[in-house]
């Protein structure tokens, strides 16, 4: 039979077998460890804030005079999760139609930024969002109240994409 | 017949056709925006320019040939229009030639320079022609950096109909079609270049009852129907073959389906009923019912109050119920809403119980009638009824007779199948003095409070079936809508949103009604007096109605779907099949 012994015994030398030497190393990396400068943060306490480049939970641009999106249904249509829903209606303004209804559940949402790269109105970004807590399925669909934010917010990401996008 | 070639194929094309047409006819589309196959030529959008060449002919009158032996073709220095060519013998046709790719791009780009970019607020995006031509026939670049042409907005032309000036490409579709079709000659051309737009006549409205076909026809998002506009995008709905009940007519439609809802209803084409068109009382009314208001479940009395218990149940106490009457207390009322299948059943069940005393409500309004496709029975299935065998004999009690038979205590239990007496409102006065008043019904009404038992029955958006027309034309449809009974079997017929939907997903809360097809009900009954009836699905039904009916013989759906509808007694000799225009649909449908 073909078969090659490879057991832990055959491997390891003398002083490996011992351990004690290799306990001794890793103490030593640890002790050393302590006196180096921390990188672990103090979350939540100390928040860190991404850079324009970050995608995190999407959200509506709300300008001045109102909301950016036109319930093209673009986003709904890419979204590879199925994660948002729109209803159009009739508005009075120039751009004649706008969402009545807007809602992404974000259970379902994975944060691909689709939605934001199909919209054709600059109106879905990715924000810097990432710490979502929810208690029920129910609270995890946003609608249109938690999703609208203004623009002031949204610039570092605006910029990133008017770069890369 | 001359003999013409179109990209090197050679046809035989019947004469004095344009070379659109012919093309069309065999298989080669060639791009166009004005031309439609109902209407004039206009000739105007200039996108289905060709080349077009004859044969060379020597000084001495024959036929110039190349070294190889082929006729060389003299090619005209300018190209020519498809749709407004008519075919000769010897004729030469090239539509993908550079040059004819050339034209079709820079005609494109033409129509772009002033069309605005808001597809993402038209209705039209997704199943619009200009759409569907940028992509395929266009360069998909603009050289115009000036500023575009802005025009009015938001024009009403009708109680239906709203037009976006900006959008229009001047295509004339909608002008021929008022001025041919509907006979409302109210539409024009005003002004002129780019600035050309189309309005109506002065203190004129365009509310003819088929304007909302130029909707369809309108190759753009430039009309817009104010019921439907912006419920939904085109590519969030499914949409499912059926035929409109609004009169006997039988148009054929294709049912826009979004959460399980009707959000429209457009013609599906069919040379031998509507061609292209459909009224707007058909559009606009014929869904309400299906949506909203609806009994969705079994309800039986108890000491006058509707309770709710489960369809076996129902069917039971109904069985149980209509035995303790003689045969001839006992009245089955049919519907002409209802399909053949249904019918046929009901008459069976009706056979197997000796009730003499069956028929059906007919509604008649002469004033609906036009010469178009409206006519005066407004229910689509009257003649299949009769046809099947929902028609009283000499001695039994006839519809008109049912309301004194009731005060007067003859008939003691009355069947009602998807019917509500809404033309028949003398009857609810002695509606009372009845022992037993079952109804299959769709919606809560008037008559579904009086019912002892209540049974759900689906609408015609919902059930497989068959409806026989006002020219004996047998049409086969099939469900758009999803009910508890069908929905394993509509599977890829739902829209997406329907199909992939989770239970927490909010969008897919649409209900599910706990319906069922009548006759499926009236079978459940049957077998409760021990009738034994095993009919699987509607197929089974309509190959008995074939056995047992003489007119249906031969016909199967498949057979219905594949001539469009077969007439009555005539199965053997279908009308020919014939490729049928759809000028622009969401692909993939």
């Amino acid at each position: 039979m073909n078969i090659r012994k490879n057991t832990e015994a055959e491997r390891l030398n003398f002083w490996e077998k011992l351990y004690l030497p290799e306990i001794a190393k890793g103490m030593g990396i640890t002790f050393r460890q302590m006196f180096k400068p921390k990188f672990t943060r103090q979350y939540p306490e100390e928040v860190w804030i991404p850079t324009g480049s970050y995608r995190g939970r999407p959200v509506l641009v709300n300008e001045d005079d109102g909301e950016r999106c036109i319930a093209c249904g673009l986003c709904s249509r890419v979204c590879p999760a199925l994660a948002i829903e729109v209803q159009a209606a009739e508005t009075e303004r120039e751009k004649e139609r706008y969402p009545v209804k807007f809602e992404i559940n974000m259970l379902r949402c994975i944060y691909c930024g689709f939605c934001e790269e199909v919209c054709p109105e600059e109106a879905i970004v990715m924000s810097k969002d990432y710490d979502l807590v929810f208690t029920s399925q129910e609270e995890a669909i946003l609608g249109k109240d938690k999703l609208l934010v203004h623009i002031s917010k949204l610039q570092d990401r605006l910029e990133f994409l008017r770069q890369y996008k | 017949m001359p003999h013409i070639y179109i990209d090197d194929k050679l046809i035989e094309a019947q004469p004095n056709k344009t070379i659109i047409e012919v093309a069309f006819e065999n298989g080669i589309d060639i791009p166009h925006f004005c031309w439609h196959p109902e209407l004039t030529v206009a000739g105007n959008c200039r996108m289905c320019l060709v080349e077009v060449g004859m044969p060379k002919r020597l000084p001495n009158g024959t036929i110039a040939v190349d070294s190889s032996g082929k006729p060389e073709i003299s090619y005209f220095p300018k190209l020519q229009i498809a749709c407004a060519t008519p075919v000769s013998e010897g004729m030469h046709v090239r539509t993908k030639s550079e040059a004819a790719i050339n034209a079709q791009e820079a005609v494109m780009e033409f129509l772009l320079i002033n069309h605005p970019l808001d597809c993402p607020i038209c209705d039209e995006a997704g199943q619009c022609k200009l759409q569907e031509y940028a992509f395929n026939h266009s360069k998909g670049m603009s050289r115009f950096i000036e500023t575009k042409n802005h025009k009015p907005k938001r024009q009403s032309w009708g109680p239906n109909v709203l037009f976006d000036a900006e959008r229009c490409i001047s295509c004339s579709r909608c002008i021929r079609f008022a001025k041919e079709i509907a006979h409302q000659d109210v539409l024009t051309f005003v002004q002129r270049g780019d600035h050309v737009t189309i309005e109506l006549f002065e203190n004129k409205e365009f509310d003819s009852p088929y304007s909302m076909n130029v909707i369809d026809i309108c190759p753009v998002g430039a009309l817009t129907s104010k019921d439907f506009r912006f419920k939904s995008r085109v590519w969030d709905m499914s949409f499912n073959d059926s035929i409109c009940p609004g009169c006997a007519r039988g148009c054929n439609t294709k049912i826009g389906v979004r959460n399980n809802e009707i959000l429209r209803i457009e013609p599906r084409p069919n040379p031998y009923v509507n061609k292209f068109w459909m009224c707007d009382y058909g559009r606009l009314t014929q869904y309400d019912f299906v949506n909203n208001n609806r009994i969705t479940d079994p309800f039986i009395k108890i000491e006058g109050n509707h309770q709710k218990v489960t369809l076996d149940e129902a069917c039971s106490e109904a069985a149980n119920r209509l035995k303790q009457f003689n045969p001839h207390q006992i009245m089955f009322v049919g519907s002409a809403k209802a399909t053949n299948e249904d019918n046929y059943i009901l008459a069976k069940f009706a056979k197997l119980l000796n009730v003499k005393n069956l028929d059906f409500i007919k509604s008649i309004d002469e004033n609906f009638q036009d010469d178009l496709l409206r006519c005066a029975d407004k229910t689509p299935n009257s003649i299949g009824a009769i046809e099947v065998g929902i028609k009283p004999d000499t001695h039994s009690v006839k519809i008109e007779q049912l309301s004194e038979k009731i005060a007067s205590g003859d008939i003691q239990a009355l069947l009602v199948m998807e019917e509500n007496f809404e033309e028949y409102t003398e009857i609810f006065k002695n509606l009372s003095e009845l022992k037993l008043l079952i109804i299959l019904g769709y919606n809560h009404s008037n008559l579904s409070s009086l019912a002892d038992v209540i049974l759900p029955a689906s609408t015609y958006a919902e059930i497989e079936g068959t409806y026989v027309n006002i020219n004996r034309r047998v049409q086969h449809f099939t469900p758009a809508v999803v009910t508890s009974e069908n929905l394993r079997f509509m599977g890829m017929k739902m829209s997406r949103l329907d199909k992939f939907g989770a239970f927490n997903d909010r969008w897919t809360q649409h209900q599910l009604r706990n319906s069922r097809q009548s006759w499926k009900i009236i079978q459940k009954i049957a077998n409760n007096l021990n009738a034994g009836w095993s009919f699987r699905n509607s197929h089974d039904v309509f190959l008995e109605i074939t056995h047992n009916i003489a007119s249906f013989k031969g016909m199967t759906y498949e057979l219905l779907d594949e001539f469009q509808g077969l007439v009555l007694g005539k199965a053997e000799k279908p009308d020919p099949k014939v490729r049928n225009y759809e000028s622009h649909y969401m692909k993939p449908n």
